[in-house]
């Protein structure tokens, strides 16, 4: 019990993951048609800008001391952070909560880069084939891998957890079980309410908002839509710069628990596509559904004793998910009828 | 007898025969001692060598292999006679006087393994063919390294390995044309199994995570052996692949399994990963068995501690070297290198430099860039003055025999680099094993040209 208990709550842990970009994915599919293939690149700029804030806050000054020795024998090299003249009695808070301060930085400018992305190229490919809008969103993300090596550097990029929220909080406990028996990592816990709330919010923008009304319409009718006199164009354009922000706070927040580096976004984009897939293109609810689905049988997989019946079967589930699917099912779990079908 | 018969008899016409046939024949051979110019796959022929430093320099273990390529460029600077010379005043072999290789000066040329051995292959390749290296070193990545050797056996072309850990390397796929100075998996087993045993005594249950290529099944192997020799049980090994990054769906059924003891067979940022994230699922703080928890990473580096801040401490391993070693040759190189890049160097970093800086010793004493004459050279060279104490180049798998470091990661560091802390030493003597017990075929000498 403890140990499907630990499997569960890893497997919802991915899923929130897989679910918060894939409903970036599935939303810009099913606001504006595209098959955006550098949504997982969003997720990257997401994790760059916590990478980038922490940077920033731990920059530091220079000063040669002659009177002291390195420990290879040359005069030592005294580095002073800057942030203490900056920020004052801040400053420690400032770097030990570097992490979740920087989505402040990071909605801004996400929503920027998401509406750039759409006005600046995507836009122009509307009307094109969906394996152009790949080969040219597939293209896009290359670039932006590139210029985030360029400055960067190739190599992952670890990023503290908050000292409140290191360690393991004792689940087991909570549910009557003996102490100890099940512990999770606090810092994965957290992941997985902030999914939980980034998902409600959207789906309550969505569902409670005249904004979102529109767009639920426009997503249901566009022409109609846009025969009553509403610029669709422009509420569709905002929803890309959403997308956009939700993939970018699910790379912020998910820094600490695995080091940032510019090819973070492929690995995501793949599974995500997968999960968006087998949720039904285009479906909101089915990718969050097909992500915790996907992540929690992802993680019972890698249980010894699954195993050892199937050995590599952790490597291959959401594959082997996603190929059952599209022959039984091709439209997705909670896909409109029509969709992929045919 | 007539001037004729007296001038050109029998015996005068054999006497100048013989002399001519010296004079023609042999004479080129002792002159041209050295000379196989033309012999052999990318020969020298102007007043330059080419090295190839063949590197991680994205992948899971690009650290290392940043820290690798400064210390090639350190080794290059010594050889070309600029710097402190770093270890070459300290090497038992006077050969090396900085003045290049042969009298030629050394230059480079670079490749990205991407820690991959495919790509590793492609790039030692256009090395060879393209820049004509005339020898191709470093790794890291086991993996990479036999890719590697192989494809330079087949060429011709000596390779010497960086850091690669794996027993194979110089077990069943050893070659003739490759060379480790690294210790592998097996000495790690053998020098870190005491130290475990007085740690945390001999009532212990291990569960295994391992990465999922040779130097992880060897390492795996290895570490049982050791263990389970102290009288451990294993609980369970479980695979994982290579670059996983988030290792919690393996982490999570460890706190269930019985296990009291987490041996993590990773390295590089996938050791750096799974060390962080079983801290964080609260491990190092639990109790099993009526024990405290403990974490074990059996091959560990100055780099791989940094990653890994907090969680590294009180950790063991073992290390192939450490810049705080107190020794003349070791502190001459931590001053040497971080002198010239500003902070110590790793383990990767030393093992690099040695293996070029033994290349260019081995040339110089077989006089000749032609590989049978330095893989001779190498074989069974007893040399010492590089950091690692007495160590034996052994002829039989071309693998170094020297004592092996037992550290731990230190509770408080005095500074950033102050990170592992040599607890025990294991000797060369103990660490030495038949070499028919990891079986493989070294092969011919003679080279192949380039092809």
């Amino acid at each position: 019990m403890d140990a499907i208990l630990a499997q569960l709550l890893n497997g919802l842990d991915k899923g929130a993951a897989y679910a918060l970009i894939a409903l970036g994915l599935t939303l810009v599919f099913g606001t504006l048609g595209v098959v955006n293939f550098a949504h997982g690149a969003l997720f990257m700029l997401g994790a760059f800008c916590a990478v980038a804030f922490r940077q920033f806050i731990t920059t530091e000054t220079v000063t040669i001391d002659e009177t002291q020795l390195s420990p290879w024998g040359t005069p030592l090299e005294v580095r002073t952070p800057m942030a203490e003249q900056w920020f004052g009695d801040w400053a420690p808070f400032l770097i030990d909560y570097s992490v979740p301060i920087s989505i402040v930085l990071a909605i801004p400018f996400m929503l920027l880069v998401g509406i750039a992305m759409e006005r600046g190229l995507i836009k122009h490919f509307y009307k094109r084939s969906h394996a152009e809008q790949i080969l040219v969103t597939f293209g896009l993300a290359i670039v932006l891998q590139e210029l985030v090596k360029t400055f960067f550097g190739p190599n992952p990029w670890p990023q503290p957890i908050p000292s409140d929220f290191r360690g393991a909080a004792d689940v087991g406990a909570w549910f009557g079980m003996q102490a100890g028996a099940v512990t999770y990592p606090l810092w994965r816990l957290v992941y997985l309410l902030f999914a939980g709330v980034i998902l409600g919010a959207v789906f309550a923008f969505l569902r409670f908002t005249t904004f979102g009304m529109v767009v639920r319409a426009g997503m249901a009718d566009r022409e109609t839509v846009g025969l009553l006199g509403i610029n669709i164009d422009r509420r569709f354009t905002i929803m890309f710069g959403i997308a956009a922000v939700v993939a970018g706070l699910a790379g912020v927040m998910y820094t600490p628990l695995l080091p940032p580096n510019y090819n973070l976004g492929m690995d995501f984009l793949v599974l995500s596509f997968v999960v968006v897939v087998v949720g039904g293109m285009g479906s909101l609810p089915g990718a969050v559904a097909a992500g915790f689905l996907l992540g929690i049988l992802q993680s019972f997989a890698s249980m010894t004793q699954i195993k050892a019946l199937i050995p590599g079967i952790d490597q291959i589930i959401i594959y082997f998910v996603a190929v059952v699917i599209l022959l039984v099912r091709p439209r997705g779990l909670l896909g409109r009828r029509g969709v992929m079908e045919g | 007898m007539s001037d004729f018969k007296r001038r050109y008899g029998r015996r005068r016409v054999i006497q100048g025969g013989l002399a001519g046939i010296l004079a023609t024949g042999v004479s080129p051979l002792i002159l041209s001692r050295g000379a196989w110019a033309q012999e052999f796959c990318n020969a020298p022929t102007g007043d330059t060598v080419t090295l190839g430093f063949n590197v991680p320099q994205t992948g899971a273990y690009a650290d290392e292999g940043a820290d690798e390529l400064r210390a090639y460029e350190l080794a290059v600077e010594h050889l070309n006679g600029e710097g402190d010379g770093g270890l070459i005043p300290h090497f038992s072999s006077d050969t090396l006087t900085g003045n290049g290789i042969l009298g030629k000066r050394v230059e480079y040329v670079t490749g990205d393994t991407q820690t991959q051995s495919d790509p590793a292959r492609e790039s030692a390749r256009r090395m060879i063919e393209r820049d004509g290296a005339v020898m191709i070193t470093g790794g890291s990545s086991s993996g990479v390294a036999v890719a590697v050797q192989s494809l330079c056996q087949d060429m011709g072309i000596i390779f010497m390995s960086a850091l690669t850990h794996s027993n194979d390397t110089t077990g069943k796929d050893k070659r003739r044309y490759g060379f480790r100075h690294f210790f592998n998996a097996y000495q790690s087993g053998v020098g870190l199994g005491p130290q475990l045993g007085q740690a945390y005594g001999n009532q212990r249950r291990a569960y295994h995570l391992t990465a999922d290529y040779t130097w992880g099944w060897t390492q795996e192997e290895s570490m049982i052996a050791a263990t389970e020799a102290l009288g451990w049980e294993t609980v369970e090994a479980v695979r994982t692949p290579v670059g996983a990054g988030d290792f919690s769906q393996y982490i999570t059924p460890v706190l269930n399994s019985g296990a009291d003891v987490l041996i993590l067979n990773h390295y590089g940022f996938d050791g750096v990963n799974s060390l962080t994230q079983a801290v964080q699922f609260g491990l190092k703080d639990r109790q099993a068995n009526g024990q405290d928890f403990q974490l074990v990473l059996p091959l560990v580096s100055d780099l791989m501690a940094a990653g890994a801040g907090e969680a590294m401490q009180g950790v063991y391993g073992t290390s192939n070297w450490y810049w705080s070693q107190p020794d003349e040759a070791s502190q001459a190189f931590t001053a040497s290198f971080g002198a010239r890049w500003g902070s110590p160097p790793s383990q990767a970093a030393h093992t690099s430099y040695v293996q070029t800086l033994l290349y260019a010793d081995a040339v110089e004493r077989a006089g000749t860039f032609y590989p049978p004459e330095v893989i001779r050279a190498l074989e069974d060279f007893e040399f010492d003055g590089m950091g690692n104490g007495p160590t034996l180049y052994r002829g039989s798998d071309h693998q170094c025999f020297k004592d092996v470091l037992v550290v731990q990661g230190k509770e408080t560091p005095s500074n950033q680099y102050d990170l592992l802390e040599v607890v025990s030493t294991a000797s060369r003597e103990s660490v030495t094993y038949d070499p028919e017990i990891f079986g493989g075929e070294l092969g011919p000498y003679e080279p192949n040209m380039c092809a």
